[in-house]
């Protein structure tokens, strides 16, 4: 399915945010569209993760417009922007250590509560486990006994149950096995296949870009440049600036 | 009740249905064997009960929620200076236990969420500091409120509080059978307290397995990805201060009516800590464990306090170590080896917030 290049799903607007006196985001424009993988990369500081945690609502915005799905949601609190399908998988992984993996993945499906909904659950419990099949093997397990790979799995699991229709994905490599980092990466692309639109930040530029449509690079708390994940890849300013690659001259 | 049933020596593991009628026949005969000993026992047994109630409401404010809670006395002061105020004649004002007792819950439950309003953005330490500082004022409030106008009748405390009617049923009147064989009132009052004490803890077990339940367990590991998943943070945490005060509120009032006289002193930080202790004992979130680390902390000390006297004069010719420094030199005993032996608690807490019929890991997954 092509990207719908009409109205975007989710628009940022001159969005400022600050913490206290501090400005971490200094006026950005994205826009998201149905359907698309796009990252946010940048070095360590830029303002990615508080981007990411303003877009999901945990951080205040300053100044500036957040649109999803049309509809300004500026102060919708956190919560509530998940029950409108808008989910985060927060940096640092932030799985409940002392529940089991189960329990993890049931609480993804928190704000389905509804009776009728329990079947359809169970049928995403399924759907995960074929995507995530190292969750599956460690249900009872307390989830705070997982590796770090499994966890960041575990967390994405959890994300997908509350049946989102944009993902965001904060760092989901950081302090992963290279195999991982892989993995993880498999599984973001199979799970933008099923039409979940994934918004990605990344320290590994490299990677990021290889399976994006589209990214923005950061730096400072502005959007520096931005284009296809092709076209950013061959940019000299970003090869010599986040793939490390030292200039010829 | 399982926890408790799975404790008893080698039936709790071989023969869990004989293991459970011991525990209910030990719950009902306990006082009676008390009794033989001496009333003052059944007395004990009473507030140990009251203590039993306090703690499995902290715990579900600390060991559920996550949040320590270092002025939970503070909830129990509401609720018995509530059944003063309206079941005394103190303002004249003598009113059922049906409408104080739920009064007293319902200013409890306001004052936590008074409390919990300021400290939603608090964690760990910081939070205990103005939880301590809450418990400090109330109880503060209590001893000073004499003057102008006279609230609380400060330090002398509030005397003569009506004792429990229960649809005209007087607890605190022995019940006469013939002109040799009574039943003592703190027979009775064993078993109304035990009949709340019951009902508190099938509540809390519930909430524990519950929707909210789970929201709080997940506050308690990761606030963030608690929002995450849409829960509303806010509003979880002032609910566990509201309900863990509640249950502080109905043991305060039941005090009051108990102990027919209520006064700051009973309130003080002490107490709080003494709770805490009680909840950190058992393991905190193993709401059994935290029975029985209530049981433990409240009795251990009274032991202590009648055989410690005899024993040092009759050992050492006087009192060396007064009863009240030895029970606190017991309960840092107890902590230190519990930290040192068991971190956890007594019993320690298993994750276990759902319910067991909804758990896949119980059934076979997949075809």
């Amino acid at each position: 399915m092509p990207p719908d290049v009409s109205t975007p799903m989710l628009e940022l607007k001159n969005l400022h945010v600050a913490y206290g006196q501090i400005q971490a985001v200094k006026g950005i424009d994205i826009a998201l569209h149905t359907g698309e993988l796009v990252s946010l990369i940048g070095a360590n500081g830029a303002g990615k993760t508080t981007t990411l945690n303003a877009i999901a609502g945990t951080l205040p915005i300053a100044s500036g417009d957040l649109i999803y799905d049309g509809a300004r949601i500026n102060n919708l609190p956190a919560h509530l922007r998940v029950h409108r399908g808008l989910a985060l998988v927060p940096e640092g992984r932030g799985i409940f250590t002392r529940l089991t993996v189960e329990e993890n993945l049931r609480m993804g499906a928190y704000v389905r509560h509804h009776r009728s909904e329990r079947a359809q659950i169970e049928i995403d419990m399924q759907r995960v486990f074929e995507m995530l099949p190292r969750v599956k093997e460690r249900l009872k397990q307390v989830a705070g006994t997982l590796s770090g790979g499994e966890q960041q799995m575990l967390a994405i699991g959890r994300a997908l149950l509350s049946r989102p229709r944009l993902l965001l994905l904060d760092e989901p490599s950081m302090g992963l096995a290279p195999l991982f980092v892989e993995k993880i990466f498999e599984v973001v692309q199979s799970i933008v296949r099923e039409g979940v639109t994934v918004l990605l930040v990344e320290q590994n530029a490299n990677l990021a870009l290889k399976f994006s449509q589209r990214a923005y690079v950061m730096d400072g708390g502005c959007i520096t440049l931005s284009g296809t994940g092709e076209a950013l890849l061959h940019d000299p300013k970003v090869r010599s600036a986040y793939l490390g690659e030292v200039n010829a001259e | 009740m399982d926890e408790l049933v799975r404790i008893v020596p080698y039936f709790g593991t071989h023969n869990p249905k004989v293991a459970r009628a011991i525990v209910l026949a030990l719950i009902l005969v306990a006082p009676i064997l008390a009794l033989g000993i001496g009333p003052a026992w059944v007395r004990i047994l009473d507030f140990a009960l009251l203590y039993v109630m306090l703690a499995v409401g902290l715990n579900l404010v600390v060991g559920f929620a996550g949040l320590l809670d270092l002025g939970y006395i503070a909830f129990y002061a509401v609720g018995a200076y509530t059944w003063a105020f309206l079941a005394s004649p103190h303002f004249g004002v003598h009113l059922p236990f049906w409408i104080v007792l739920p009064l007293g819950a319902g200013f409890a439950a306001l004052a936590g969420v008074i409390l919990g309003f300021p400290v939603l953005r608090l964690r760990g330490d910081y939070l205990a500091i103005v939880t301590l500082g809450f418990g400090e004022i109330v109880r503060i409030f209590m001893n000073n409120l004499n003057h102008p106008i006279n609230i609380t009748n400060g330090p002398q405390g509030i005397n003569m509080l009506d004792s429990l009617h229960i649809f005209g049923w007087d607890v605190s009147r022995r019940i006469v059978i013939t002109d040799s064989f009574s039943i003592n009132s703190l027979l009775l009052y064993y078993y109304v307290f035990l009949a709340f004490v019951t009902l508190s803890v099938i509540l809390v077990q519930r909430l524990q397995v519950s929707r909210i339940g789970r929201a709080w367990a997940a506050i308690r590991d990761d606030d963030l990805a608690a929002k995450a998943v849409g829960i509303n943070v806010r509003n979880c945490k002032l609910l566990a201060f509201a309900m863990g005060a509640t249950f502080g509120g109905v043991a305060g009032g039941l005090f009051g009516a108990f102990q027919g006289f209520v006064s700051p002193e009973s309130f003080s930080l002490m107490e709080s800590i003494i709770v805490l202790a009680m909840v950190v004992f058992g393991g905190m979130g193993n709401i059994g464990g935290v029975i029985i680390g209530a049981l433990l902390l409240s009795w251990l000390p009274e032991v202590l306090r009648s055989y410690a006297v005899p024993m040092q004069t009759a050992l050492f010719g006087q009192v060396l170590l007064d009863p009240e420094i030895l029970r606190m030199l017991v309960y840092a005993l107890a902590l230190i080896f519990m930290m040192l032996l068991r971190p956890s608690g007594l019993m320690p807490a298993h994750s276990r917030y759902s319910r067991p019929d909804l758990v896949l890991a119980n059934k076979r997954v997949g075809p």
